[in-house]
């Protein structure tokens, strides 16, 4: 019982509000036949998209290996939550799953903490690796050469926008804006013509998290200019940078001519889940800064199937700031499949590993989990390809793509960065004094490890 | 034996040790550990090692402009809620109560109690639900064509604290409803024969003597909305921006969302350090003599 308990049932409480936290410290933690599997749930009780997946790949494996079991934990939490319980849980052999579904956003601060196990050896005799593309392969590699992780797919963002309210504003069908004020003009117009939708939505604040600070802040800052965020060849953070002001200008003008949803639905952790089941398939948000993923719902397989989504729904690249060049931008992550370090069931948690990895399953869950293919004999499959409208050009856009820096320090830089969009939104602050703040925050997070770009 | 078992017998402590061992253990163990994290900069990811800061996180926490915002806030709702709301809420409603018919009293006291007992999230839902732009609230004020509000979002702090003295009120109308009864029918009466009325016979006469029940139901009041966080969570996470972040709330985003562990230790123990100061204060209402 450590100290920080109480807090830590506090927030399982308020995260697991229907008691689905099974076998959480059961103690099953030592099975020597059992392989225990955290991921996340979605908190939407009608999307069960990877539960679904894993049982059939639980059954397939549980017949292939006699008196092996599965044990599945699904963690029903939205994201920060699902990070913070799966840290929680790795920090002790008694609780520690043998498989963990670990963001490639968090990856690398968790190796840093010692939460994973590198997985060369089981790559090195492993085939299926050929298949992956390089990049693919480089997501778990951590900066002392080894690597934690098997990628189960990408993702790329873009705009989504609805042709149906386009129309009605007088907006073309085949929409693709050159710039940053093109987008809003957009916006504008929608707002004067079609009254009562929300003409733009980009995800914004604490609550949503990650997901706001990748779909709708970077996907404005890397459009900027040459990294923003992050000199990679200097190693240091940049603070003080003019295009951060500007992300967080845009930002603030949209919540500030409110072109977006209201600031308190905006800000709500579940916006995501609503934005994807009911803002969009209701024709309610005319565009949605978004990632790759978004058709995964509508499909028949999904939460809210909505057979008429390929009509209705058209994709446009995000524009540079100006449309300098390359002209369009987009960011990359992705989910993999890693050990920890204090499973006691590694060679059992590969196997599961090689499971979910056959080319089937492989095809099965790119296409289900709407992914972008990280394998290029899923890339070929015909089933991936006609999987859905949005795929081929989602996957063109990973020439432009770009992935977060892989660094430790990367969370927290991504909850001031979140924290900094909250405050434009609320309009707490302006551009300049959030940024300012950030650049603080930046300071107590990352040391000395800072260039000033003012 | 039973002389070496005594009090002050050369056994006398032995069986106490069972208890003593289990709070060294599962109390006095925790706190010592924890005050040891307060001093370190331990991270929940991002670093494998944990070193000795010193100060550094006390010294953090007062240039923290965050930080100073969560005290001020946490007073801010501890004041609304728990000391103006719930206590003087609970008093009328106890003084209310003593004079209304049978069956008035005990729908009364089942609605007050169904609030209390109700467990702390689900509370929160409930509220959350009442509160929030699409809510029952705003349902209701639309039906009787008055203005509707956004509370939760232009004044959480305060949305919160209303829903915090709607959750806890029932408790301290109990421990006055028991102190009132306490009072003996002669004082009331003599009040009574030397022409006191109502409020002043209940400011003179009432208040003083029922007046350590006061300070008790203040003391375990303020301490438990001190550390209310469940019901803050999940109504507003402290948002938007950080305009209802209290402390436990503060604590929690720097422990498990930003990872700081240790910083968020020690801002723990700072909490701590209020809620001995507002005891304090109690304690001493509670010893003086009128």
């Amino acid at each position: 019982m450590r100290p920080t308990a109480p807090l830590i049932l506090a927030a399982a409480a308020t995260v697991i509000a229907a008691g689905s936290l099974t076998a959480c410290g059961s103690g099953s933690g030592s099975d020597p036949d059992t392989v225990r599997i955290a991921y996340q749930r979605s908190t939407s009780n009608k999307v069960r998209i990877m539960d679904n997946y894993l049982a059939t790949v639980k059954k397939d494996f549980e017949k292939a290996n006699p008196g092996k079991k599965v044990k599945l934990l699904p963690i029903q939490a939205d994201e920060n939550a699902y990070y913070t319980k799966i840290q929680q849980m790795m920090r002790s052999p008694k609780t520690a799953p043998d498989l963990v579904y670990e963001d490639t956003f968090l990856i690398n601060s968790d190796i840093k903490s010692g939460y994973l196990a590198p997985i060369d050896k089981y790559l090195d005799a492993w085939p299926g690796w050929d298949h992956f593309v390089p990049t693919a392969k480089t997501a778990a590699k951590a900066q002392d050469g080894k690597t934690y992780g098997v990628p189960d797919g990408t993702d790329t963002r873009g705009l989504w926008f609805n042709k149906e309210i386009f129309k009605k504003a007088g907006l073309p069908e085949n929409w693709q804006p050159k710039s940053w004020a093109e987008i809003l003009d957009a916006a504008r117009t929608i707002k004067k013509k079609v009254p009562g939708s929300i003409p733009l939505n980009v995800y914004t604040g604490k609550g949503p998290g990650e997901a706001a600070v990748m779909q709708g802040f970077e996907m404005l800052l890397y459009g900027t200019g040459a990294d923003p965020l992050y000199d990679a060849k200097q190693r240091k953070w940049v603070a003080g940078g003019k295009g951060f002001k500007d992300s967080l200008d845009f930002v603030h003008t949209v919540f500030k001519e409110r072109l977006g949803p209201e600031q308190s639905d905006a800000l709500d952790p579940n916006v995501g889940t609503q934005v994807q089941t009911e803002w969009l398939p209701d024709s309610k948000l005319a565009i949605d800064l978004d990632g790759s993923w978004l058709g995964n719902q509508w499909l028949p397989t999904g939460g809210k199937p909505w057979p008429a989504w390929s009509k209705v729904m058209g994709q446009a690249a995000m524009p540079t700031q100006n449309g300098q060049a390359p002209g369009t931008v987009s960011m990359s992550g992705g989910w993999t499949w890693s050990i920890p370090s204090k499973s006691r069931n590694t060679d059992l948690a590969w196997k599961m590993i090689q499971q979910l990895q056959t080319q089937k399953n492989a095809v099965k869950w790119t296409v289900q989990g709407a992914q972008i293919a990280v394998r290029d004999d899923v890339a070929k499959d015909p089933e991936y390809l006609k999987s859905s409208p949005g795929v081929t050009f989602f996957t063109s856009l990973v020439k432009n793509t770009h992935y977060r820096p892989a660094l430790p320090v990367y969370p927290q830089v991504s909850s001031a960065i979140g924290d900094a969009m909250e405050s434009v939104t609320t309009g707490d602050a302006s551009p300049e004094a959030a940024a300012k703040t950030y650049d603080d925050q930046l300071k107590t997070a990352v040391g000395d490890a800072i260039v000033s770009k003012g | 034996m039973s002389s070496t078992l005594r009090r002050g017998g050369p056994l006398g402590w032995l069986p106490l040790t069972p208890a003593v061992l289990l709070l060294l253990v599962f109390l006095a163990g925790p706190i010592g550990y924890c005050v040891y994290i307060a001093f370190t900069n331990m991270q929940l990811t991002g670093t494998s090692s944990t070193d000795f800061v010193g100060l550094a996180n006390f010294r953090r926490a007062f240039s923290d402009v965050n930080f100073r915002n969560a005290v001020w806030l946490t007073l801010v709702f501890t004041v609304i809620s728990s000391i103006l709301g719930q206590n003087s809420l609970g008093m009328a409603l106890a003084a209310l109560m003593r004079r209304a018919s049978k069956p008035v009293r005990t729908v009364t006291g089942i609605f007050v109690i169904a609030a209390w007992v109700l467990p702390e999230i689900v509370a929160a839902f409930l509220l959350y639900a009442f509160f929030r732009r699409e809510g029952t609230l705003n349902a209701i004020l639309g039906w009787l064509h008055l203005p509707t509000q956004n509370w939760l979002y232009t004044l959480p702090i305060l949305a919160v604290s209303f829903a915090n003295v709607w959750r806890g009120t029932a408790f301290s109308m109990l421990i006055y409803s028991a102190a009132l009864n306490e009072i003996p029918q002669d004082v009331t009466e003599a009040a009574e024969m030397d022409g006191a009325t109502g409020l002043r016979r209940f400011w003179h006469i009432t208040l003083p003597m029922i007046r350590r029940s006061i300070a008790t139901n203040l003391m375990l009041n303020t301490l438990q909305t001190l550390s209310v966080f469940g019901l803050i969570w999940a109504m507003t996470r402290g948002g938007p921006g950080n305009r209802s972040e209290t402390l436990p709330v503060f604590m929690y985003d720097q422990a498990f969302l930003k990872s700081f562990i240790g910083y968020g230790t020690a801002v723990a123990l700072l909490l701590l350090l209020i809620s001995s100061l507002f005891s304090a204060v109690y304690l001493r209402l509670i010893k003086t003599e009128v």
